[in-house]
């Protein structure tokens, strides 16, 4: 048996659904969370069921790639839970309407009860279930209440199959019954309601976007900072190094699996920045550096993902994103770029045309750096001053800026206009942002860290075959050339194309000076995603929109390392 | 019977003002999107704040706000409730 949960954006199905299988699944205060679909299993009576988080619609005749998806699952499944927003009763009832007309049997779930209470709503719950003629279950997800009565009512789900009806007639149908159910008494704004208004202002609000990007910023920096200085690197200088050294010893201090492994000594001694075996360099970069930052980007994302500020920001740079042929809600998957690439070139299917979409992710791939290269950027080149940040930070921004302004003027097509629910500020409750903060750490070191270690192992046996020295003195012209690199970097390059962060890390082992440094994380970070991104890039954009992406990655990166290189 | 209400576009509306959505002079497709986000004639309706530069106008009905492009705003029309 297969169980899809349906509902409309941003009424807390993911949430419902982690409760019911026990699946951590991410979940924010924003419509558009979801955007490929989530399978769990739960236990039903003696029965084993499947259980589908289906991302949010508001009908089921699709107007955006995320509800495209929501309507062709509802073919395969054999029963619906319809998660309500209780606090919109009235919107959310045009699906509950459409879903009855079909075939599958329904169970509603009025979540979000909890707040129906500060916002003066009351529902006669009994009442509503006789008027829609199927089960309907008042629940919490974010706490868990009413969760146990929604499994047991889920076998009473029924479909009364109602006689298809026109739009019209159908939210006529909403208006009787929510006329019959639903009483709204009068209640004052709260602080919370009084400061997303003030938010979406232009006064205030872009002070306080400003406010909250810049404190954003110095809280993961100093955050990320901070656990390194103080936590991972005694561990690995105090803890690790005298494990690592008996290693070496053990595997006679050199070898081809010494050099996998521990890697080279550097006088003698191991240096987790530079010796690059996978147990050194490989395990410093993943835990030592990247970790902390991960950590703080996602603690300081997930809280501002929970409060509900993201739809106003979208809100707030509207206009600007027109300029680059999109619209303000793709401030969303920029902004999880910051993170990793990968979720947010999928997170792009919150856009309505192609067109949005292969900007959005071509910008992101190329201009957007992820919380790896840019823990390793601020570790590297914030070892010679808070300027040279500024510069590469400040690059990658004009990029953006520029490339996203060109492609508007000659990507065919056009972008169409904002149209978004603004979601009400929640404060965000501990358990589940701690939970999602869990769940993208580890996302992280199933999925990047193995590949770290790949390609220290890829490194040293190209080295080893001497396969970097033939690309070097081939790639010359335009590493040296064009870039001001010394030939060696280019094997940096090549390894971007697995992980960026790695990649920064053989930056930091050539020498280079600060000016080097600059122009070589710049390329970094713009030439050629890493391998995850390049197949999500594929498999979003289709093979063709993934090559031309590739294509002015290519130029752009060439074209603005030169330009660096020759302003700095 | 009171006489001639002012009658204005959401785009136009003034931040702060309610009023009744009469009519959507949209096309199809944008007009059912529009419905089903909530957006529908009859209803009331509170403009919550408008970007400068024909930027985007948020409004709020029921309990629920959403925000839209002005070219989409400006062929919503409103009744405005008088003060």
């Amino acid at each position: 048996m297969k169980i899809l949960l349906m509902g409309n954006p941003n009424v807390g199905k993911s949430v419902v659904f982690s409760r019911l299988t026990g699946v951590k699944v991410l979940t924010s205060n924003y419509p558009g969370t979801t955007v490929g679909f989530t399978r769990g299993h739960m236990k039903l009576g003696d029965q084993q069921v499947e259980v589908v988080d289906v991302p949010g619609t508001y009908t089921l005749e699709p107007t955006c790639k995320a509800e495209e998806v929501a309507a062709e699952m509802l073919r395969e499944g054999d029963l619906v839970v319809d998660v309500v927003d209780a606090t919109n009763l009235e919107r959310n009832l045009y699906l509950t309407l459409q879903l009855l007309e079909r075939a599958a049997p329904v169970i509603v779930a009025l979540n979000i009860w909890d707040d129906t209470k500060h916002r003066g709503i009351n529902i006669d719950v009994a009442r509503l279930e006789k008027l829609l003629g199927v089960p309907v279950v008042p629940t919490v997800g974010l706490t868990g209440e009413g969760m146990k009565e929604l499994v047991i009512r889920i076998p009473e789900a029924s479909s009364p199959a109602q006689a298809s009806r026109t739009h019209e007639e159908r939210w006529a149908e909403v208006g009787r019954i929510v006329e019959q159910v639903q009483t709204i008494s009068h209640r004052h704004h709260t602080w919370l309601e009084r400061l997303g208004d003030a938010s979406i202002r232009p006064f205030p609000g872009f002070l306080i976007a400003a406010g909250v990007l810049l404190a954003s910023f110095l809280v993961i920096r100093y955050l990320g900072e901070g656990i390194v200085t103080y936590v991972s690197e005694p561990l690995f200088d105090n803890y690790w190094a005298p494990v690592m050294m008996k290693l070496s010893t053990l595997l006679g201090s050199h070898g081809f699996i010494h050099d996998v492994l521990v890697g080279k000594l550097i006088d003698g001694q191991i240096d987790f920045a530079q010796s690059f075996g996978i147990l050194t360099t490989g395990l410093f970069i993943s835990f030592g550096i990247v970790l902390p930052y991960v950590f703080a980007f996602y603690l300081v994302l997930g809280f501002l993902e929970d409060l509900g500020f993201l739809p106003r920001l979208a809100v707030l740079l509207d206009n600007l994103m027109h300029r680059l042929g999109l619209h303000g809600y793709a401030i969303i998957p920029t902004l999880l770029g910051l993170g990793c690439n990968v979720p947010a070139i999928m997170a792009t299917r919150i856009l309505e045309s192609k067109r949005e979409r292969f900007i959005a992710a071509t910008l992101i791939s190329i201009a957007v750096p992820c919380a790896s290269l840019q823990a390793m950027i601020l570790g590297l080149v914030g070892g010679y001053g808070l300027q040279y940040v500024a510069v590469v930070y400040g690059t990658l921004f004009a990029v953006w800026l520029v490339l996203g302004f060109v492609l508007n003027l000659t990507v065919k097509g056009f972008s169409p206009e904002l149209l978004i629910e603004i979601p009400p500020y929640r404060l965000p409750r501990l358990g589940p942002s701690a939970s999602k903060l869990g769940t993208r750490m580890a996302v992280y070191l199933r999925e990047a860290v193995p590949i770290v270690f790949l390609g220290i192992f890829v490194v040293t046996i190209l080295y080893a075959a001497g396969v970097f020295d033939r690309i070097a003195s081939f790639a010359a012209p335009v590493v040296s050339g064009i870039f001001g690199l010394p030939q060696d970097a280019v094997s940096a390059i090549v390894i971007g194309f697995l992980r960026k962060d790695m990649a920064v890390g053989m930056l930091g082992t050539l020498g280079l000076d600060a000016h080097q440094l600059v122009v070589g994380t710049v390329v970094l970070a713009m030439f050629f995603p890493c391998i995850a991104s390049f197949v999500i890039l594929a498999r979003e954009l289709g093979v063709r929109d993934m090559l031309k992406a590739t294509a002015i990655m290519l130029i752009v990166s060439l074209a603005v390392g030169g330009l660096l290189n020759l302003a700095l | 019977m009171e006489l001639s209400k002012e009658r204005t576009t959401v785009a136009r509306m003034r931040a702060g003002t309610t009023g009744t959505v009469l009519e959507i002079a949209a096309g199809h497709a944008l007009s059912r999107r529009l419905q089903a986000l909530g957006v529908r004639p009859g209803k009331k309706i509170g403009k919550v704040s408008s970007m400068f530069g024909r930027g985007p106008v948020t409004i709020r009905i029921d309990n629920m706000e959403v925000a839209l492009g002005f070219g989409m705003a400006d062929k919503i029309m409103v009744e405005l409730d008088s003060k």
